[in-house]
């Protein structure tokens, strides 16, 4: 998984990284099964493999820069010393932080316990409602975007 | 080995980090799309491995790893279609020579 996501930063062909991008998306629903989320993976083979990876790959279809390759930048070097430097941040904090670890097994289907937290009493509904006018102003901007003048 | 919440956490951030390295270094618009969209997921990550080693009765991180698809999908939507808009309008898609609003 952490290759395929290397691959991602590292090769050339924007189309061979589109792949191992879907291939690391792939890699993080299992990791979603081995936490035992599993609404969580089929939602993301769902919209990540299934919905994103078609788009971008659409992108990269109508925008032909195939040939020419994703080379990187001139801020190569710093941009690889920030992340080396935000990655032994976060590495430090997680090594040396004594998480308090609730010891009991996560609950197994989670599909309905989900549905209760998002819809039921005191759950999340007003940000369900804000996530649905999102995503419909989400399709409207995009529609007026890419319209033919 | 028993694969602890540490674990999952060094994942996250290894994959944050790559995405921040693709998102900071690359010139292709659409690269750079691909490398938020694995930051997106790095984080996804931590949430639900908090979620489930933390409190797992709640899902409350579950729910916030919900959100954050969404709202990674309508990025992935009008970022795609700015893109295509600048392509059309400037034939490339080359962040570092789409130079509208700079000074």
């Amino acid at each position: 998984m952490i290759l395929a996501a290397l691959a991602v930063v590292l090769l050339r062909n924007v189309f061979r990284v589109a792949l191992s991008l879907v291939l690391c998306l792939l890699a993080v629903a299992g990791i979603y099964i081995t936490l035992s989320a599993d609404f969580l993976a089929a939602v993301q083979v769902l919209i990540y493999v299934g919905a994103i990876s078609v788009v971008i790959i659409l992108a990269i279809m109508l925008t032909r820069d195939v040939q020419w390759g994703s080379p990187s930048g001139r801020l190569r070097v710093p941009a690889f010393l920030v992340a080396l430097l935000f990655l032994a941040v976060v590495g430090f904090a997680v090594i040396f932080t004594p998480w308090q670890l609730a010891g009991v097994a996560p609950l197994e289907p989670t599909t309905s316990a989900l549905a209760i937290k998002l819809f039921g009493e005191g759950g999340f509904i007003l940000a369900v409602e804000v996530a649905a006018v999102l995503l419909l102003a989400a399709i409207l901007g995009a529609i007026v975007l890419v319209r033919e003048k | 080995m028993l694969v602890g919440l540490e674990h999952y956490l060094m994942l996250s951030a290894i994959l944050f980090s790559i995405g921040l390295y693709g998102a900071l270094a690359k010139r292709n618009a659409i690269v750079i799309l691909m490398s938020i969209e694995l930051m997106l997921n790095a984080v996804n990550i931590a949430m639900v491995a908090f979620s489930s080693y933390i409190v797992p009765e709640l899902l409350t991180g579950q729910v916030f790893a919900l959100f954050i698809m969404v709202v990674a999908a309508a990025e992935v939507a009008v970022g795609l279609a700015i893109i295509i808009a600048i392509y059309r309008h400037y034939e490339t898609i080359d962040a570092t020579r789409i130079d509208l609003m700079k000074w």
